[in-house]
């Protein structure tokens, strides 16, 4: 077992892992974060991403060990309480979820993808989300939720 | 009845949706994430092999591993090893072999189940499978289907004496219309299998609550209350103990419409143990062991006159089983029997449908469950037809279709359809698309010898949705009924709990369902809770699969609304001291006729029936309204879709340019959720045509059973869709609904294919296998031209 220090949504946490734990498991099984979810077993699907030390990750592909010391940051640490950030609200807005299941990873995704491109075209925001899977909208309103993040987060001209 | 409908209601508007608040905030409850004290998890060996003898199965070495309370084999397990149901018999000399949960002696399809281990955490109890001793003697696969048939087969179910399930026949008459045609064509399409690929894994967890026999089952299902039956049949638990729970659930598209293996033996474990199990699938597990679907060989054969009429058309199936049968494995296809004649007139239909076993997964519902396979089939002959008389393929559609003026119209496969505009559908889709420039550029294309050429495909289909009359479900030979349930309770605070049998895994029936009764009860949306899927509160319903919760269970809330409403007004009008006749109901209030300072809230009409201090003699106290709603037949959606195909000569790559639909799904609840389920039905019809197919090699071994080689389009994969409605509403239900669930998924597939082979039909090329990758466009491309492919 090894010994770690995370600071998960704004909470320090110390934990015992094995090393070979995912930071997925850690999150969801240690520490309760199960807003951040496991989809698939190939790193393809997207719906655990979150920020690692602002940037975006897939969870299942970092390692609880790898995090020590970094902080992180998942879909229930992005607004505080009733909240909203304005991704979020831009995916209701736009009808941007069906099901729900990769929406967590796509919200963290976008936060990422509007951070490095406050403006994207429709091309950019399609392949700026080609690592998160979703089954149930097309992508066609999560493309115009995106845009409308963008315009609510004062990126869009 | 309700006598207002005002402008103002909720009905029809594309209002956001209640369900998204927890899901974009994280605060889900998806089966995985419950957590209850004491859990066992399960982890399942599963076969390697697709068809071999188990010669040596020794589970007792996992015992000693690290966390391990429990492991079991067939045998161990005994009588607790329950067998799953198929409940669609659709004949009476259906072979119908046992699908032991774990199996016994022998492994039938890779993924298998053949032993399971019970640890305190998921980690021991998949370290501890490799600890099983098991040897196989593999035997030979039996994946082909023709070869399946074909005498001297192996055999999968050797009981059986044979692989073929089942052969089903309908129609006749065919051969005498072909005889009188001019024209007769005829294909073999090949109808790829597919996986369904929701996101959310399956999940189950089941709990005993105080003895064994009373047992609560959370589990990702679509189905909870048809799980409750078939569980209480497969265990012996009395089905009053049985609580079956879907919390949140993560897709489906018809692959958590099932009893699992899974489900049973979580549930049987838990009995025996008395502690809570846990069973969350791998997305590698998934992709073997959740049902798959398609995956047929059609032989379809077209008659007409020369001048382009249609006399007749004859179809012979070859439908893949899988090695076992799950809960309507056999009449996925006979969904798809009624389909095949579609939009067209037509003298004679004749049918004939073989189920065969082969050493793979088993297959059953996915996204339209039949009827893609009938609608790819019928729109891709119609436009080798065309091309045959040399006639533009809408023209070819537009004589043969059913005139709107013509309905109701019996088709030649016995069913009849209530409304239908497929005139207006089209045009509006022609209109939004730009047909005339699109055929000019591909003209010039063709002209200039481009090397990119265009093409376009036409689909324009229809479906049966709103499963289903309880009649005709008992006619075929399927063991339930289709009819839906609503209780619509209102609470003394004026606040309402609508409870619904349908079971909705992301569709939006939370939002869609309280519009209904809010615009019938005249009281804010926000004010509704909606329960479903959970048999401890709503204890009535068949579900969701099939475009059916809106069609069926939707009639149920107006008829339980508006039963609710005629309670009421017996309350309001003692109140008010006149007779329930001198009321009117509008916008949420009892009115006396006359005199419009005398009204009564239905709220504060709650609040009377609760307090029951001043009722009318013989009236109950509490105000609810129940309903149980058999439709009166299915209902029948179309559409008109459009693909502009731009197609690499050179190296076959295939972009999909402009998608344009129209669809007409009769009366909209809310078109924004309408608008999702077609952008999500295209994305999975698309994937048919373009990505997706679940292939074996010649052993029965899994080619791409991962999500890093099974291709589910991902955001740059697809384009933005152009959408359109008509509104032909449905007069076989009282909303005027007819389900939209499907719709893009159907008609979608063929439009692809059809333009791929538009823009390649120059150089000879007549057909193009699914998925039309690069590669099998180009070396289709290559075969046309006569060169090496």
């Amino acid at each position: 077992m090894q010994h770690i220090s995370v600071n998960v949504d704004g909470t320090q946490y110390e934990g015992e892992v094995e090393p070979r734990t995912l930071l997925v498991h850690w999150l969801r099984n240690e520490l309760g974060k199960v807003g951040t979810v496991v989809g698939c077993d190939t790193s393809n699907c997207g719906a655990c991403t979150i920020l690692l030390n602002g940037r975006s990750v897939k969870s299942c592909s970092v390692l609880a060990v790898q995090a020590d010391g970094a902080s992180v940051t998942t879909i229930q640490g992005i607004s505080t309480g009733d909240d909203w950030h304005p991704v979020q609200t831009a995916f209701k807005e736009c009808h941007g979820l069906q099901c729900g299941y990769c929406t967590p990873g796509m919200v963290m995704s976008t936060i990422d993808l509007l951070g490095e491109n406050p403006n994207p075209n429709e091309t950019e925001i399609r392949e700026g989300l080609e690592g998160n899977l979703c089954r149930c909208t097309g992508y066609h309103n999560i493309v115009r939720s995106v845009e409308k993040a963008a315009e609510l987060m004062g990126g869009a001209k | 009845m309700t006598e207002t409908v005002d402008t103002s209601t909720p009905l029809g508007r594309p209002i956001k949706r209640k369900e998204d608040a927890k899901l974009l905030h994280g605060r889900t409850n998806w089966t995985d994430n419950i957590q209850l004290p004491g859990t066992l998890h399960m982890a399942i060996l599963r076969s390697p092999y697709a068809h071999a003898k188990i010669t040596k199965l020794d589970v007792t070495p996992a015992l000693s591993r690290p966390n391990v309370i429990a492991a079991y084999s067939a045998e161990e397990l005994g009588d607790l090893n329950g067998s799953i149901p198929c409940v669609w018999p659709v004949t009476d000399d259906i072979v119908m072999p046992d699908f032991p949960a774990l199996a016994k002696g022998k492994v039938r399809q890779v993924g298998d189940a053949v032993a399971v281990v019970l640890a305190t955490d998921p980690v021991h109890a998949a370290d501890a499978l490799d600890a099983i001793e098991v040897d196989y003697e593999p035997l030979d696969a039996v994946v082909d289907m023709e070869a399946a048939l074909a005498p001297g087969s192996a055999l999968v179910h050797d009981d059986a004496g044979t692989n073929s399930c089942y052969v089903y026949n309908l129609g006749g008459g065919y051969d005498d219309v072909k005889a009188k045609a001019d024209v007769v064509v005829k294909r073999r399409f090949i109808n790829q299998r597919l996986i369904p690929a929701f996101m959310e894994p399956r999940s189950v967890v089941a709990a005993p609550m105080g003895m064994s026999d009373e047992m609560t089952v959370w589990s990702s299902t679509q189905i909870a209350h048809v799980l409750r039956v078939l569980m209480a049949l497969v265990t012996g638990i009395p089905e009053n103990n049985l609580r079956i729970i879907a919390p949140d659930v993560g897709g489906g598209f018809g692959g958590k419409l099932q009893l699992y293996r899974e489900e049973v033996l979580a549930t049987q474990l838990a009995r025996k143990l008395g502690r809570p199990v846990k069973w969350t699938e791998t997305r590698s597990e998934d992709m073997v062991a959740t049902h798959h679907g398609r995956d047929q060989i059609q032989d379809i054969e077209i008659a007409a006159t020369k001048d382009g009429k249609i006399l007749g058309l004859k179809v012979d199936l070859i439908a893949n089983m899988g090695a076992y049968l799950q809960i309507i494995t056999p009449g996925i296809p006979l969904l798809g029997m009624f389909m095949y004649p579609a939009i067209y007139k037509m003298d004679a239909y004749d049918f004939k449908c073989t189920g065969v076993f082969t050493n793979t997964t088993p297959t059953d519902a996915y996204r339209g469950a039949g009827r893609p396979e009938a609608t790819y089939a019928i729109e891709r002959i119609v436009d080798e037809l065309a091309a045959e008389l040399d006639m533009d393929p809408m023209e070819l559609r537009e004589k043969n279709w059913i005139k709107h003026e013509e309905f109701p119209y019996t088709t030649v496969a016995g069913l009849t359809y209530d409304t239908g505009n497929y005139e207006a559908a089209t045009a509006k889709a022609v209109d939004l698309f730009g047909m005339d420039e699109l055929r000019a550029e591909q003209k010039r294309r063709r002209e200039s010898g481009d090397p990119v050429q265009l093409g376009i495909g036409i689909s324009t289909f229809t479906e049966m949705c709103g499963l289903a009359p309880s009649r005709t479900l008992g006619a075929l030979k399927y063991v339930a009924g289709g009819w839906e349930h609503a209780t619509i309770r209102m609470l003394p605070t004026g606040k309402v709990e609508l409870i619904t049998g349908t079971s909705p895994h992301g569709q939006g029936h939370e939002t869609a369902w309280s519009q209904i009764a809010a615009s019938i009860l005249g009281i804010p949306v926000e004010d509704i809770e909606v329960v479903h899927g959970d048999t401890g509160r709503a204890p009535y319903g068949m579900d969701t699969y099939g475009s059916r919760s809106l069609a069926v269970g939707g009639q149920a809330i107006k008829k339980a609304a508006d039963n609710l409403i005629e309670k009421a007004r017996v309350i309001a009008a003692h109140q008010l001291e006149c007779s329930p006749g001198d009321l009117e109901f509008v916008n949420g209030e009892f009115k006396v006729k006359g005199d419009p300072e005398k009204s009564q809230a239905i709220g504060a009409v709650a609040f009377e029936a609760f307090t029951a201090h001043n009722l009318p003699d013989g009236v109950e106290p509490t105000l609810q309204g129940e309903a149980t709603v058999d439709p009166e037949d299915f209902s029948y959606p179309h559409g008109t879709h459009l693909a502009a195909m731009e197609v690499d000569t050179e190296t076959g790559k295939v972009t999909l340019r402009k998608y344009v639909c129209v669809d007409d799904v009769g009366n909209q609840v809310n078109p924004m959720i309408v608008e999702g389920q077609v952008h999500g039905g295209l994305a999975q019809g698309i994937g048919q045509a373009l990505y997706e197919g679940a292939f074996y090699d010649e052993d029965g071994l899994p080619l791409n059973a991962n999500l890093s080689t099974y291709l589910i389009p991902a955001a740059p994969d697809l384009p933005s869709f152009i959408t359109g409605t008509t509104t032909t509403p449905s007069t076989t239900h009282p909303l005027g609904t007819k389900g939209v669930g499907e719709a893009g998924a159907i008609a979608s597939t063929p439009a692809i294919i059809n333009g791929i082979v538009d823009a390649l039909r120059p150089m000879g090329v007549t057909d193009v296998a699914m998925p039309a990758t690069p590669m099998t466009v180009w070396k289709t491309i290559q075969a046309a031209k006569g060169g090496q492919a």
